[in-house]
């Protein structure tokens, strides 16, 4: 039948007793295993990319004595409709037609870059870079601002604001359906 | 000739080395990490392709979440129990010490006046089922965001002498007048600078 062995070895008989020297060594599997656990929890959890953000300066309009001449014809005007959609024209409002547009690298951002180079080669050097007024309509919405913000600095554009829209823009939206 | 015998060598591996760099991460890891707050707004953030961070700490964020909500968050524990106590003080509401100290450890919050000692009374556990109605924010000129906005820069001024940063924070889907709003406020206070939080999408290629 099985036995337990319970003599205790059994070869000291009469020697000395001596005490088996144990490994120091430590079977480190398991910690590693869970160290790594862990670390992969951790960096799950974190965020590792912060938020990223997009200055906007608007322009102090405590101070209505400071005023700037501008030529109009350097100035280009995007009125934000709904559904996606916007408006720009050159120049004065109703003097030119608004041209109905998308959002997008073949539509706007194709725009801005032609009319840049126009106002480029239309007006003397050293004044000559286009100025963007964005006028939101209430039917626009935040990421259409976002866009054409973003526009603005991959068309580096340099000069540029976020103005209120006036009645006549508004109603050019409204005959173009935009304004749902 | 006797066979070469192959000395069978030992499967365990030392893992001294392996254990070390493991916990010098962990370590690393546990250190660096920020718990994720929820956000209440749930704000979906339009992209952009602006590489701009926002620091990490004195910023002030105002959320238009879905429906419009505000929601306002700042840093700062002392400079969140200054402005609540500051804020009872205006709207004539007694805040106990245990509300303010919940209210110093609350990141973002989004409730009018009048349900805030009951969003402050909810227990931690119970909070995400608490429905937030959002800051009140109808007129530009004095509003209990704008009213929160201002006592809690006041007391960042007073208190650590500095300015907050402002951020933004958008649902992409929000109608423009709900940012108009907040960008009005701002500019009531003489705010004229601040950031859109946004998420990163690629330039394009010139």
């Amino acid at each position: 039948m099985a036995e337990l062995d319970t003599s205790g070895g059994g070869k000291h008989k009469g020697g000395k007793v001596r005490s088996k020297k144990a490994s120091t060594r430590v079977d480190l599997t398991a910690m590693v295993d869970l160290a790594f656990l862990l670390i992969t929890f951790f960096m799950f959890t974190t965020t590792l990319n912060k938020p990223k953000a997009m200055n906007l300066a608007m322009p102090d309009n405590s101070d209505t004595k400071i005023q700037m001449p501008v030529a109009e014809t350097r100035t280009m005007t995007i009125l934000l409709g709904g559904k996606n959609k916007l408006m720009w024209y050159m120049g004065q409002a109703g003097k030119t037609a608004p041209t109905v547009e998308g959002y997008g690298a073949t539509q706007l951002r194709k725009t801005i870059v032609e009319n840049q180079k126009n106002v480029a080669a239309t007006h003397a050097a050293g004044d000559n870079d286009m100025i963007v007024l964005i006028k939101p309509s209430d039917k626009s919405t935040y990421e259409n601002l976002v866009n054409v913000l973003d526009e603005m600095s991959i068309a580096n554009i340099k000069r540029y604001a976020i103005v209120k829209i006036t009645p006549i823009e508004l109603d050019a939206l409204k005959t173009q359906g935009l304004l749902q | 000739m006797p066979r070469v015998k192959v000395a069978r060598k030992s499967t365990a591996i030392d893992m001294t080395a392996m254990c070390d760099v493991a916990f010098l991460l962990l370590t690393f890891f546990i250190l660096t990490a920020k718990p994720k707050v929820e956000d209440p707004s749930k704000a979906e953030v339009p992209a952009s392709i602006k590489e701009v961070t926002i620091p990490d700490d004195n910023v002030l964020t105002i959320s238009v979440g879905k429906q419009n909500k505000m929601f306002l968050s700042f840093s700062g524990t002392d400079v969140r129990a200054e402005t609540l106590k500051s804020m009872g003080e205006k709207y004539k509401v007694d805040f106990t010490p245990a509300e303010i100290n919940r209210f110093s450890n609350t990141e973002v919050f989004g409730v009018p006046m009048s349900q805030l000692k009951q969003f402050l009374g909810t227990p931690t556990s119970d909070l995400k089922s608490f429905e937030q109605r959002g800051i009140p924010a109808d007129t530009t000129v004095s509003n209990e965001l704008s009213d929160w906005i201002l006592t809690a820069r006041k007391a960042d001024k007073g208190l650590h002498n500095q300015d907050y940063h402002i951020a933004i924070k958008g649902d992409r889907q929000e109608q423009y007048p709900a940012i108009n709003t907040v960008i009005a406020i701002l500019g009531h206070q003489k705010q004229f600078k601040f950031d859109l939080i946004t998420s990163l999408k690629a330039a394009p290629k010139k």
